[in-house]
This record gives C-alpha cells, structure tokens and sequence, in this order.
C-alpha cells in the first residue's frame, strides 16, 4: 500500500488527516528539511512542498512571497526533490506531496521528473494549472513510477467535470473550498460541506479540503466532514514574519501543534 | 492549403490549450459555450459591424506611404491604419467584441491587463461605454512609461492597479489579472488583450481582430489588382499581427513577416522574442507556446523600449506558424525602433506607436531588399502619442550618458 493511501486508512473514522504547506526554500534551503521534520513533531499527517515558481498564478501575496524567497535563496526544482530525498532518510512513514506549476516540471522533462520523484521518495504531485485534460502525458509517466497525481476540484467545476477529475486523481483529491487564489479568507464552511457531499458521490477517493483555512477554529470545522485538512497561506505568514530559522521552526511547531489539536476525533472508529 | 486550426480543445498543434488553475476551467466553458453561440448569431455579427463602422470608424485607411517608399527604396509599402481607430491603436477592435460578449454574458465588471496601456484604454472605453465597472492592471514599471494612457484609464472611470511584484511589467500584469478572475468569476469578464492565454482566448482575439486583414486584402486588390508581396506587423502576444495574417493564410505566395522586440540584442539575453530567438517552449498563462525561461523553468526578465511587446511569451498560434514555416519571424532592437518612429514622423506626418515601428523598421529593410515591383503591407497597429513622453526621456538620457 502506498503511504498516502496508508495514512488515509489508518485515519478512516477517526479524524481528518492534517497536511501543513511550507515552500520549498524558504527561507533557506537548509531550512526545508528541519521545517518537515518539525511539522511531523507537531502532528501532521501528510506534508505538502512548494516547488519554487516565478510567476505562481493561483497564489496570492503570501505564497508569491515565499516563491521569490526560495528563488532568491536558489531554490530549483531539482534542489527542493533533494530536500525530500534528505528528509526520508530519517522518516520513511509520512507521506510527501510536491506542489507546483506546469513549466519548470515541464523543463526538467516529465519521465525525468517523476524518476526523481520516486527516487527521492516524493508520494504525489500536485500541478496547479494542469487540468486532467492536459495531464495524459504526465499522468503516465506518473503512474510508470508509482507517484500518484492529485488534481483539483473547486466551487466552480460543473458536476459533470466531478467524475472527470475524480477519475484522473490518485491519492486523494482536493477540494479548493473558495473562489480565490491561495491566503484568501473568504471560506463558507457549510458551502463546502455541501460540496462534499457530491464530490463524495461521484468518488471513493478521500478528499482534502484546503484554501481559506487560517486557524485552529476553521481546521476544526472543516475537520469534522473532510478527510483531509490543507493549511498552507497561514503557516508561511507567520513564517515570514520571523527572524531567524530558529524561530521559525518554533513557530510552526507550536502552530500546527494547535492546528492537529483543534481537528476533532470521530466517533465511529473502524478497527485496523 | 488547408489550414483548421485550433483543435476542438483549443490546440494548435503542440501548441495552446488550457492550462489553468481548475477553479478557471468552468468559467473558461461557459465563456467557449458563449463566444460559439454568439458567432453564429447574425445579431452578434450585426451589432460588431455596426460599432465597427460608427464608434470605431472602420474601415481604417490602406495608406500608401510615398516618401518611405522612396526613403528605404524598393517595394512599395502600405500602411494599414489601425492607429486612426477611436482609442488609437488595433486594440479597440477585440475590446468591441469581447464586451458585447460581456454583455450577453450578463457581466457587469470588466478587469484586463495592459502593457502599453492601450488594451487597458480600449477595454475601459467600452466599459464607459456600456456602463461597466472596470479594472486595469498594469505593471509598475509600465505605469512610469506608459503615463499618458493611466490617465486616459483613469478619466474613463477605470481602477488601475499598480502590479509591484515579479519585474513589474505586461506578464504580472497579466498574473494579477488571472487572481482577480478566479476570485470574482461570478460578476468578471476578464477582456484579454492579446491572442494568448487559455482556450478560447486565442480564436476568440483572432476573430475579432480579423477584420483587419479582411480589409487590407480587399483594400490591396482594389488598388493594386493582386496581392502583396509580404505583410509585416509587430508581435508581442501577436494580436495585430495575427489579425492581418489571418485572412492571408491561404495565399501561400504572400510571405507572412512577425517582428518581435530585440530589446539590448539576442545576444545579450535583455530582449523580448520567444520565436526568433527560440530558447524554448513552454506554459504559461494558460497555453503552451515558445516562452523564455530558465534552466529551472523559471520564467524569465524581458526588455523592450516599447511595454506592448514586453512579454515573455506569444500567443500559440505564431508558434504553430512558425513551426509549420507559413510565417517568419525576425526581431529589431530598440534603436532601430526608434529610428524608425523618427523616420515615419518626419517624412510621413505618422506619429507611430513605439510597438508598431519595430514592424516599421523591419518592413524599411525589406523593401530595400525588394525590388520596385513588389509592394508591401506594414500593420501600422497603433498611434504613438503615449511615448512622446518616454522616447524624450530616453534619448536625453541617451545623450547625458554620451
Ligand atoms: C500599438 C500596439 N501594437 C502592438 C501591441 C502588441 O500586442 P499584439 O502583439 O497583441 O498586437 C500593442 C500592445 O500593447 C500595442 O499597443
């Protein structure tokens, strides 16, 4: 079984996976490793990087920041793949999803991109501006080396697009819960419920919900019907706002300390 | 030849696409939905031909330029006057269509991005026009050069937002203008000013920009009985020059010539020309095409004297063009550039756009090299009264530095 869908079985009923967001970079490379290693600490189930990207379309302020902090700091794709590969050797249990745009992928080349993926024991991809539509190419290559590819579902996709992606994803999917680039704060928390409900429908697939999530009060809420709870803009800011690396890393950690604390245990529990 | 391009999917080839973040994809069907539905309607096409006629003043001129004919001393050259529309500049006609589809669409708050700001001036005409809320992004080094057009913006009653990140220019612009879009979706049409960006942007700007070449073929044959020997236009996403392209695509024995910005010389990286320089292919703002990025894919810094063709990228059907050998593409430098704005304002009383002598400088060559017999169209796409300004800053710079 592969560790992403390990992490989701192990949960199943019990509570919503937390997957906390760093770029990749920032704000040093040597930072990256030392940061997952510390949201692990604090409770994170799953972990999300950035790979760095100069024109970053879907993001707003704060992760644009962080993009061109990394870039200034000389992160690269390749770089942020080797801080993965770093961070594995002392934790082959959690999984790890990059996240990016199409074009540095694309110039790395696809087949050697997701080569280096599994190599360095990266478990999913997340490409922002690549609709299933555009993925076959990359979604074979993904699927040659084991890495799964997790597209995106928001408010505006039309039902009928829902079995589309569902059926493209790997891993899980994930549910952009605003209309909006990243760090915005507009979330409905019953809209996305409802959503939920018809992605649900049309999937077996667990589902993330992320975007507009910014404190331990909306991780709750949305914990109590997502599989899956994505906390990114909230966790880079606070980030920025430290001096040093050391502070940082405490920052984070006592953060998604509260984060993982605040998503509420279920009920119902499955044995495993 | 048979040429049909795009594919269902917005294909060129290789090239264009959709490659957009999903919250973009519904919108970008709805808009596909819309804009088939309103080319077929003949209430549609009779509505953009009578604001063509009366609030454009189409048909623009075929101009024949005697003096800079005989200045570069060969073929005759044309002049198509897209810088006599209303607004100044070619832009003008793609704002028309893309609101009247607004409209139909039932949007009420237009947003764009600008590099010269005269997309930004064309889309907040029509808004004015049609009673629209509009918002213009534009780059803050654009702003600094481009400031007559803001405040033309800014009278129309358009917002204009300052884009202070990334280098500042036509590409963060556009960035800017994609986060608003798939925040407000609901109430926006995002007008884009150029043939790139995500399927159906780039057919949808050819077509309506389309008109231009239709007029100049039937202008042309009425004058001289045949076709041209060549058209040049400028290409910055290539929206003026696909528009006098399109209507030619057919008649293999008029060669098709894109002239892309130099900037500082290919050589020294400082320059705008994805396709003649041809470093690489890749996506960005929604299709993929010949773009300039890095080793790491990362995009990169572009420089042009003229903000129009500031721009990293192009508009996927000239890669499909380029690749196929139906259109060439050559690039000049700033210097030459401005050489020729001098040369058209002195001999001809043509103040042109910064962005439309770069195909004048190009075109000036070509005719050397032509003999006599042949005559030349040069898309004069628009009026240069925006850089009086910043070509006098430039050379009194040019002359304290000497
Ligand atoms: C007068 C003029 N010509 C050309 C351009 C370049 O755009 P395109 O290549 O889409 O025609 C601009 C863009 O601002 C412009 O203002």
């Amino acid at each position: 079984m592969s560790r992403i869908k390990g992490v989701f079985a192990a949960l199943k009923g019990r509570r919503a996976a937390l997957i906390p967001f760093i770029a990749g970079g920032d704000p040093a490379l040597s930072a990256t490793v030392p940061l997952m290693h510390a949201l692990v600490r604090a409770g994170a189930d799953l972990i999300e990087v950035g790979m760095p990207f100069s024109d970053p379309m879907a993001d707003g302020p704060v992760i644009q920041m962080a993009h061109q902090r990394a870039l200034a700091a000389g992160a690269t794709t390749r770089a942020v793949i080797d801080q993965v590969a770093a961070f594995r050797r002392d934790d082959g249990r959690t999984p790890v999803i990059l996240m990016g745009y199409v074009n540095p992928v694309e110039t790395m080349g696809y087949e050697a991109f997701a080569c280096a993926c599994r190599a360095a024991g990266v478990d999913g991809v997340i490409l922002v501006d690549m609709p299933p539509e555009e993925a076959a190419e990359w979604r074979a290559c993904a699927v040659r080396e084991g890495v799964d590819t997790i597209f995106l579902l928001s408010p505006t996709t039309p039902a009928e697009r829902l079995a589309v992606i569902a059926n493209a994803s790997t891993g899980f999917l994930y549910y952009v819960a605003l209309k909006g680039v990243t760090g915005a704060s507009h979330l409905n928390v019953a809209d996305a419920a409802a959503r939920l409900a018809a992605v649900r429908a049309s999937s077996a697939l667990p589902v993330g919900v992320g975007f507009g999530i910014r404190d331990p009060g909306s991780a709750a809420e949305v914990g109590r019907f997502a599989d899956a709870v994505i906390v990114g803009s909230a966790i880079v800011e606070r980030m920025a706002a430290k001096d040093t690396i050391d502070e940082v890393l405490a920052d984070v950690e006592v953060f998604v300390r509260d984060l993982r604390a605040a998503l509420p245990e279920r009920a119902s529990r499955t044995s495993s | 030849m048979s040429y049909e391009q795009p594919d269902a999917r917005g294909h060129f080839g290789p090239y264009g696409g959709r490659f957009v973040a999903e919250t973009l994809m519904g919108p970008l069907a709805e808009l596909e939905r819309a804009y088939a539905q309103a080319r077929t309607d003949p209430a549609f096409q009779a509505e953009l031909a009578a604001d063509f006629r009366d609030y454009v003043g189409r048909p623009s001129p075929l101009y024949f330029a005697e003096r800079l004919t005989a200045d570069a001393g060969g073929a005759r050259i044309y002049l198509k006057r897209e810088d006599l529309n209303h607004t100044g500049a070619h832009k003008v006609n793609n704002t028309i269509g893309q609101a009247l589809l607004a409209k139909r669409m039932g949007k009420k708050r237009l947003i764009a991005e600008t590099g010269a700001g005269q997309h930004g001036v064309a889309t907040a005409t029509v808004a004015a026009r049609l009673g629209l809320s509009c918002v213009i992004y534009m780059g803050a080094e654009d702003i600094a050069r481009q400031a007559p057009n803001v405040r033309r913006m800014r009278l129309l009653g358009a917002e204009v937002v300052s884009v202070t990140l990334g280098s500042r220019t036509l590409k963060d612009a556009m960035n800017e203008a994609m986060r608003d879009w798939a925040t407000t979706v609901d109430e926006t049409f995002y007008v884009i000013g150029t043939v790139g960006g995500p399927h159906p942007y780039p057919v949808m700007v050819r077509d309506f920009q389309a008109v231009i070449g239709e007029e100049a073929r039937r202008q042309f044959l009425e004058r001289e009985g045949r076709l041209p020997q060549a058209l040049v236009a400028c290409v910055g996403g290539g929206s003026n020059a696909m528009g006098l392209f399109y209507a030619f695509l057919a008649d293999a024995e008029v060669d098709l010539y894109g002239v892309e910005a130099a900037g500082k010389g290919l050589a020294s990286g400082q320059h705008a020309a994805p396709l003649t320089a041809a470093t690489g292919r890749g996506v960005l703002h929604g299709a993929r095409s010949y773009l300039m990025f890095d080793e790491d894919g990362q995009i990169r810094d572009t420089h042009s004297i003229s903000a129009g063709l500031d721009y990293p990228g192009v508009g996927p059907e000239h890669a499909w063009l380029k690749d196929i050998g139906r259109a060439r593409y050559v690039a000049v430098g700033d210097e030459m550039a401005l050489a020729a704005f001098h040369r058209l304002t002195r001999l001809e009383g043509i103040l042109p756009a910064l962005e439309s002598s770069h195909a004048l400088a190009y075109a000036h060559e070509l005719a050397g090299r032509l003999g006599h017999e042949a005559a030349i169209i040069v898309n004069l796409s628009g009026r240069g009264d925006k850089d009086v300004e910043s070509v006098a800053a430039y050379e009194e710079a040019k002359t304290c530095r000497a």
